[in-house]
This record gives C-alpha cells, sequence and structure tokens, in this order.
C-alpha cells in the first residue's frame, strides 16, 4: 500500500471535514434561537421579535448555503477516496446515512425554502412550524452522522462474513443505540448550541457597545445567554460521559489523551500539564490532581487503568490472534462449502482480531508470514500521536469550562441587573467569538486522530481503507478543494461582515404602534413603566 | 422469528433496484428543472430583473430538490456498497467535476443578489450556468460509459482497480457514444427547465424559454433515436453465464459474464420492456408540442415523463447489472451480487416507507403554498428573495 496514497487522502479528509464543521455548528445552534425567538414572536405577537427572527435567520441562511454545499463534500468522499472503506463496512455505516437524507436532509432543505419565502405566504403559526421543522431537521442530521461516526469509534452490531469480504450488520438496534454515539450526539449539538449562543452574545455585544439596534441586541443577550448557558454545561457534563464510554471500548485513545503510559494504581491522577515524549515512552513534568482520572474514567475508586505500554502489549496478542483467524479466512475463502467444521471455528474464535492482522500489511502482504520484529512495529502502530492528543484535549476542556462561566455571568447580568452590561464584557463577548470553533475544531481532532491507525478501531487500519488512486488524482482534487473553500470563505465571511454591519431592517413604525396600542399590559401592578427604570440605569 | 426475513433477500434486492431507478428519476425530475433554468439562465433572461425571476421560480425549491441526489448518494452506499465503492472512486475526477458544481451552485443561488454590483452578479450567474451545465452533461457521459463497461477489477480481497494513469481515466470517459449521452442529458434537462420557467414566468422570459425548448426537446428526441440505434449496432453488452444465485452472498467474483454482441437481446426476453423507450420518446415529443402551442401545465407533466422513460429504459435494458467491467467481465456488479446484506436491506425498507410517503407529502404541500407565477413584484417586494 502507497502511504503516500494514503496520508493525501487522509489529509484532504480532514481539511475538508474541518472546513465543512466551520459551519455546522452555527447552523445546528442559530436554527434553534430562531425557532425560540419566531416562538417568543408568535406567542406575545411583538414586532421585535420578528425582526429578530428576520434578522438572525438571515445570518443562518448565509452560513447555511456554505454548510449545504461543503457537506455534499463529505458523502461524496467516502466513495471517491475510501473505496476498500467502503466496501467494507458500507452495509453498517452507509444505513445511517441514507437515513439522514431520509429524515433529516430532506426536512430540513425542504422547508429553509419556505422560511425565507413564505412569510407572506403562511400563517404566523404555520410559517413557526416551518421553522422548527427547519431546526429539528438540521439536528435530526447531526444524529444520524454521529451514529455512523460513533460506529467507527465503537463498532458494535456488526461483524465479518467471509464470503462477501466485509462487515455485515447484525443489529440495527445497537447500531442505532449504541452508547458512544448517543454520547456524542448530545455532546455535539450542545457545542453547535453554544458556538451559536456566543456567536449571537457577541454581535449583539457590538451593537451595545456602538448603541445601534439596542432593543433588539438586548432581548438577543437575554436568549443567547440562557439558552448558551444550559447549552455549555450540557457539553460539558455530556464530555464527561464521553469520556467515561472511551474508557470501556477505546482505552488507547484514552491513555494517549492522558500522557499516561505506565497503568497506574487505581483510582489513577488527573495530568494536569505535562510534556508527553513519544520516544522516551514518558510524559515530563507533569502536574497531577489525585484520583480524578479514576473517578472520570471508571467513576470508581477501584477499577485500574490500563497505561499505554501495558495496551501495547495487548495489541501484540490481538495481532498474533488475528494472524490465527486470516489463516482460517484464507482457507474458507479457497474452500467456501467445503470448509472443515474445525476450520470455521477456529475462525469463529480469532476472526474478530482479524483487523489486527490487517495492521502487518504495511509491512507485508501475507500477515501469516510476518516476523516477530514486523509484529512488535505494527502493534506500536497502535499507539497514535500522544502530544497533540493531550494538549487538544486540554485546550478543549478549559475552553468549556470557560463558557459557562461567560454564558453565566451574561445570564446574571440579563437576569438580576436589569439588562446592563459593562463596557469590558461587551468587548469581552466580541473578542471571544471565534473561541467555539476553536474548541469544536479541537474535539474533532481529539475524536478522530485519536483513533488511528483505525479508521474503524479494531476492525480496518486507515492504511488499507483508501482508494486505488494516484498521487496527481489526489493532488489535483486537493488543490481544488483548497482554491474552492478559500474563495467561498472569503465571500462568505464578507457578506456576514456586511450584513452585520448593516444590521438588522428595523420596522421603527409598526413597533410604536403595536406599543401603544398594548401599553396598558406594558405596566406592572403598581402602575410603574418597567422600562422606565431601565432606561435611566442605561447609561454605563 | 427473524423479523427481516419476512421478505425474501432476492425480492428486497429487485425492490431496492427499483427504488434506485426512483431515486434517480426524482432527481432528474426535479432537481433536473433547477439545472436546465441554470442553464437556461443566461440565455432567457437578458436583463437583471428578468434573470432574478427566473432564479426566483427556483429559489425555494432547489434545495429540497438537491437532496434527492444526495439521498441517492446515501442510498447507493447504504443498498449498493460496492456499487458506491466501485463508481466513486472510479469516476473519480467526473465525481470531484459534479462535486465543484454542486458547491459553487448553492453559494451562487443564496449570494448573487445580495451585492449590487453587476460583476458580482453576472460571475454568479454563469457560476449558476456551470453548475446546471456540467453535472446535466457528466451523469450522461457516465451512463453512456456504464452501458459500455467501465475498465476496473476486483482483486480477492474485493478491492477495486482501475486501468490506466490518471487523465487517461478522465480522457477516457470522452468517448463518442458518451459524449452523445451527455449531450442527451444536457438537452433533455434543458428542456425539462424550459418547460418549467414557461410554467412558472410570463411575458419575454416564458417565450424565449419555448424557442430554446423547443430546439432542445428536438434535440432529446433526435439524440434518443441515435443513441438507440448505436445500442443496437455497435455496443457490445453482458451476460451472465453461471446461473444467477438471486440469494446468494454479494461477492461479485461468484458468477461468470461475458460480452455479448449487444444490449438489446433483452428485448427479445422481455418484449414488454419496449413501454419504457415509448413512453419517453411520447413524452419528448409531446413536450415539444406543448412548448410550441404554450400549454403550460401538461408541457412540465409530458417532459418528465420523457425523462422517467429515457432513465428507466436504460436501466430495463441492463438489468440484472449495475456496472459492468469492461477490463475483467467477471468483476461486473449485478442486481444479485453487489448488494447490502438482508438485514440491511430489510432495515432501509422499513425507513424508506414509512418517510418516502412523508417526504413526498410535505413536498407536494411546498410547491402548493408556493403555486403561482414569479412576478416582477415578487422579487422587488421581498425582502429575501434571491
Amino acid at each position: 500500500m502507497d502511504l503516500d496514497i494514503v496520508e493525501l487522502s487522509r489529509l484532504q479528509f480532514a481539511m475538508t471535514a474541518m472546513y465543512h464543521f466551520l459551519f455546522v455548528p452555527l447552523t445546528l445552534g442559530l436554527s434553534v434561537i430562531v425557532a425560540i425567538m419566531e416562538t417568543v414572536y408568535v406567542m406575545t405577537g411583538r414586532p421585535i421579535w420578528r425582526q429578530m427572527t428576520k434578522f438572525w435567520g438571515m445570518l443562518f441562511g448565509i452560513n447555511f448555503a456554505i454548510g449545504v454545499a461543503t457537506g455534499v463534500t463529505m458523502e461524496f468522499q467516502f466513495g471517491m477516496n475510501w473505496s476498500y472503506f467502503s466496501h467494507y463496512v458500507g452495509d453498517i455505516f452507509g444505513a445511517p446515512l441514507a437515513l439522514e437524507g431520509l429524515m433529516a436532509f430532506f426536512l430540513e432543505a425542504t422547508f429553509v425554502g419556505l422560511f425565507f419565502f413564505g412569510w407572506d405566504k403562511l400563517s404566523r403559526v404555520g410559517h413557526l412550524t416551518v421553522t422548527w421543522l427547519v431546526a429539528i431537521g438540521s439536528n435530526f442530521s447531526a444524529l444520524w452522522i454521529l451514529i455512523a461516526n460513533g460506529w467507527m469509534q465503537n463498532p458494535v452490531g456488526a461483524a465479518f462474513n467471509p464470503d462477501t469480504m466485509r462487515m455485515e450488520m447484525t443489529s440495527f438496534y445497537e447500531v442505532m443505540f449504541n452508547s458512544v454515539a448517543q454520547a456524542k450526539f448530545v455532546h455535539t449539538v450542545s457545542a453547535g448550541y453554544v458556538t451559536a449562543a456566543v456567536f449571537v452574545l457577541g454581535v449583539s455585544a457590538w451593537y451595545l457597545l456602538k448603541g445601534r439596534h439596542v432593543e433588539l441586541a438586548r432581548r438577543s443577550i437575554t436568549v443567547a445567554a440562557s439558552f448558551g448557558l444550559a447549552s455549555a454545561l450540557s457539553v460539558v457534563l455530556l464530555g464527561d460521559e464521553s469520556g467515561y464510554d472511551v474508557s470501556h471500548n477505546q482505552k488507547m485513545k484514552l491513555a494517549a489523551i492522558e500522557g499516561m503510559w505506565e497503568t497506574e494504581p487505581a483510582p489513577a491522577a488527573f495530568n494536569l500539564i505535562g510534556f508527553p515524549d513519544q520516544e522516551a515512552r514518558e510524559t515530563h513534568y507533569t502536574v497531577k490532581i489525585p484520583w480524578v482520572m479514576g473517578l472520570i474514567g471508571t467513576r470508581s475508586l477501584t477499577t485500574e487503568l490500563p497505561g499505554i505500554n501495558e495496551l501495547v502489549v495487548e495489541s501484540e496478542n490481538k495481532i498474533r490472534s488475528g494472524i490465527i483467524g486470516y489463516d482460517a479466512l484464507m482457507t474458507i475463502r479457497k474452500q467456501r462449502a467445503e470448509t472443515p467444521p474445525d476450520v470455521r471455528q477456529t475462525f469463529e474464535d480469532h476472526g474478530g482480531n482479524l483487523g489486527y492482522a490487517y495492521l502487518l500489511k504495511r509491512y507485508l502482504d501475507d500477515p501469516r508470514e510476518a516476523t516477530e520484529a514486523q509484529i512488535k512495529l505494527a502493534a506500536n502502530d497502535t499507539v497514535p500521536n500522544v502530544w497533540p492528543l493531550f494538549w487538544s484535549f486540554r485546550l478543549m476542556v478549559a475552553l468549556g469550562f470557560s463558557f459557562i462561566a461567560v454564558m453565566a455571568y451574561f445570564f446574571w447580568r440579563s437576569s438580576f441587573r436589569g439588562q446592563v452590561y459593562p463596557r469590558w464584557a461587551l468587548w469581552g463577548a466580541v473578542v471571544i467569538i471565534p473561541t467555539p470553533w476553536v474548541a469544536a475544531e479541537l474535539g474533532w481532532v481529539v475524536a478522530e486522530y485519536g483513533r488511528q491507525p483505525w479508521t474503524v478501531d479494531g476492525v480496518l487500519p486507515t492504511a488499507l481503507s483508501v482508494s486505488h488512486l494516484s498521487v496527481a488524482d489526489l493532488l489535483l482534487t486537493l488543490a481544488g478543494f483548497m482554491i474552492f473553500y478559500t474563495v467561498l470563505f472569503i465571500v462568505e465571511m464578507g457578506l456576514m461582515l456586511k450584513f452585520i454591519r448593516r444590521g438588522p431592517v428595523e420596522d421603527v413604525e409598526e413597533t410604536e404602534i403595536w406599543t401603544t396600542r398594548h401599553e396598558h399590559r406594558l405596566r406592572t401592578t403598581d402602575g410603574k413603566d418597567p422600562f422606565a427604570a431601565m432606561t435611566t440605569e442605561q447609561a454605563p | 422469528m427473524i423479523l427481516y426475513e419476512l421478505i425474501s433477500y432476492d425480492a428486497l434486492r429487485v425492490i431496492w433496484w427499483l427504488l434506485l431507478g426512483v431515486l434517480l428519476i426524482g432527481f432528474a425530475l426535479t432537481d433536473g428543472f433547477d439545472m436546465g433554468v441554470g442553464v437556461l439562465l443566461p440565455f432567457v433572461a437578458k436583463t437583471d430583473i428578468e434573470r432574478r425571476i427566473a432564479i426566483n421560480t427556483v429559489g425555494p425549491v432547489w434545495e429540497g430538490n438537491q437532496v434527492w441526489f444526495i439521498l441517492g448518494g446515501g442510498a447507493i452506499f447504504a443498498a449498493w456498497p460496492p456499487l458506491y465503492a466501485v463508481s466513486f472512486s472510479g469516476f473519480y475526477l467526473a465525481m470531484f467535476m459534479i462535486l465543484a458544481a454542486l458547491i459553487v451552485r448553492p453559494v451562487a443561488f443564496k449570494y448573487r443578489s445580495k451585492r449590487d454590483s453587476a460583476a458580482w452578479r453576472s460571475t454568479w450567474d454563469w457560476a449558476l450556468f456551470a453548475g446546471g451545465a456540467v453535472p446535466a452533461l457528466i451523469f450522461g457521459v457516465a451512463v453512456g460509459n456504464v452501458l459500455q463497461g467501465v475498465p476496473f477489477e476486483l482483486t480477492d480481497d474485493l478491492f477495486s482497480r482501475y486501468e490506466g494513469a490518471f487523465h487517461a481515466k478522465l480522457l477516457g470517459l470522452l468517448n463518442p457514444f458518451a459524449l452523445l449521452a451527455g449531450l442527451l442529458s444536457l438537452a433533455m434537462l434543458t428542456t425539462h427547465g424550459a418547460a418549467w420557467l414557461s410554467l412558472k414566468t410570463e411575458g419575454p422570459v416564458a417565450a424565449r424559454a419555448r424557442a430554446i425548448g423547443t430546439w432542445c426537446g428536438l434535440m432529446t428526441i433526435a439524440g434518443y433515436a441515435l443513441a438507440g440505434l448505436w445500442l443496437a449496432t455497435g455496443i457490445a453488452g453482458y451476460a451472465l453465464t453461471t446461473e444467477a444465485v438471486a440469494n446468494g452472498p454479494s461477492n461479485p467474483l461468484y458468477s461468470e459474464v461475458v460480452r455479448t454482441d449487444n444490449w438489446l437481446s433483452a428485448y427479445a426476453v422481455r418484449p414488454w420492456i419496449a413501454l419504457a423507450p415509448a413512453l419517453g420518446l411520447l413524452g419528448m415529443v409531446m413536450a415539444v408540442l406543448g412548448l410550441r402551442a404554450g400549454r403550460e401545465g401538461t408541457t412540465l407533466l409530458w417532459s418528465k415523463l420523457g425523462i422517467f422513460g429515457a432513465i428507466s429504459s436504460v436501466g430495463l435494458t441492463m438489468f440484472p447489472f449495475l456496472l459492468p467491467s469492461s477490463l475483467d467481465p467477471r468483476s461486473s456488479l449485478t442486481v444479485w451480487d453487489a448488494s447490502s446484506s438482508h438485514q440491511t436491506l430489510f432495515v432501509m425498507l422499513v425507513a424508506t416507507v414509512i418517510f418516502m410517503p412523508l417526504i413526498l407529502a410535505y413536498t407536494a404541500w411546498v410547491y402548493r403554498v408556493l403555486w403561482g407565477k414569479v412576478t416582477e413584484a415578487d422579487v422587488t417586494d421581498s425582502s429575501s428573495a434571491y
């Protein structure tokens, strides 16, 4: 297998997936925020909430277009660059992708047109329904794609079929209710909600700083902060749930994230800071917090978490077992129906480790002829590169906790301090706009880079998953994507900034008419104007 | 009892072959007119307002329409994994060009009218043209190549390999028969777009669309007839020589395949399939007559019948072949040996039976809400129009 093809295919996938995920989180979150705003509009009838819906909806639309376009690339890329992967696991992996189309894409794509074009053609409730359907559709699509991705992390409900030389589904239920997938789904959509909340918060803060669209911005901050606080808490909680799941099925990933080379006595300490050294198999200058790792990973004080070195030995044993399975498979393939039952039995016993035998294909064609040295090399390959994982994870977690702090602060100011914000906090909100994207991308680095050397954990090595292509093919498409995506990014950012600078269309007259008509309802029982107090306190 | 054995494996394979057809035809019928409008845009609409009218006829629906294509890809992946693996990597650069078009098109719709500069708008108009013309052409070229067989072979591990360097791969696709198929597909979808514009617009845009559409419709008829003649005389077909094991495992190497004189022997075995090309030709002819006479609603329906007939005639002619291999006929993918497992096909069928009627219902509802012609007032009065 030509390693250049593998590296280029990986580079292309990483690039296009991370680019796609610049747009996905905002789509996920903003669709819900817009739907919440429109719900308030329909319930109260206040025109300002419709203006808010339309304004944030327009920014949603600009973002949505590229999200859709770059999503198509993802779906095609499995077949184009990863054809052996597509053959080998398509029987399981393809199903959630098709279901995503059936349940989610049709919903969001059919109704997103009406969201923009249906304002004058539908009743208020009718339009609100359309908006919610777009939000539900977007979130459903995240569910199905994460079920697919969750299966790559934790391949349950499937078995290898020697006749078809591929993995086949044995239980759709297990694939769908894969605990990894479910935790990942809530973690990921919550991250999307936080992204959108930070975006709405930051843009609104900028308006307040400039003294523009004050009414709209204040209300937007209230929505963003309350929605954002709940989501930020959910991200961290479900991140913890993911950590617990990983400790069961991806021990190597967990050990690498932790930079834990040797098995420690339970409960293991958490390395807050450290400098992992792949060569020396050691993490230098660690600052440890006792017990925490054991508690997160096992939720017990007595269960041990294996270190990297112990796991390498385990991999070695699995490779040896995989070679026996591979040998049995070759016999089955030759003799088909006439295969003696004992060979079938051998395959039953060792076929589960077939993927580990495939790790040897990087070094030789027939795993059965592998030397001791080659088996050792292949076992070492199961250790991912530790320091990027170690630091990506820590940065992501730090960002996750700071989002809770930011959202809690703005929630407090908006609920108990009369929606008055100090200027430094508003500037802070503007400055942190890009950070949720950084956290989301780091999350994918941890999840996907941490799964290496596998595309499907323990089942199919990355080096075997590619298509029969030439380097020229891959370089050409890589260059094409880079040019396209760069141009699109510039165009998108230009339009986004233009429309944020222009601001919402405020129909002042309509708002005033509505306010006069409903004045009696806007007064509190003691006869005071609730808005009067706020406007005098307003000047910071 | 194992639930999925309620429907036998071979029946599920045939059902999924039909569903594959439904998705491809669904895509051509809906996204087809979007692409046709894109191709026609520079020619039927001269002023900016005219262009915006033309774009806004498809503005609210193209996103939903495009999902037919995305779902088509997903369904091939789920129901026919070997077909997905071999065709997407085998037609590598062609697929990349389709992707490029599908990336540019959504963005062009969305962004075109967001700035006032004439150069900005004209650039995106040409992007819409390319976004319609390129996929329309390539889909036809791909079908033309599939009919002739594609140079791939499967190893014992079922890894697919292809013949030829990368540039040869792309140029190899552009042989005369495939080019004819490509032009046919382009003409057919442009006619479809013209029928749509004549229904959804009025005045000069509709008149120009009808004039161009009439010519494209005539080219479609001529191209389809010529392609049929060529198939009958100059293109070798494929046939299974071992008995098809319709319930067997999905391993293409378990069966033997040979080249035959031509594909059309299928019509001797199953004469009723001649209905497909007959309906196709009828639809194409009636669409041309409708465009000439200025009939609106029925013309679009006739054009749909034409597309339905043309695409199903290809599928029926090739049955049970999905993707024959010219390099190693034994590797050819057929309905009986390139599907997903029994259980996956069943699960996916259940999902389709539940969701497809829902999709059709709400799509129909959306079209009803948007019913009527798009006028200048619609475009200028609405802040959300493209």
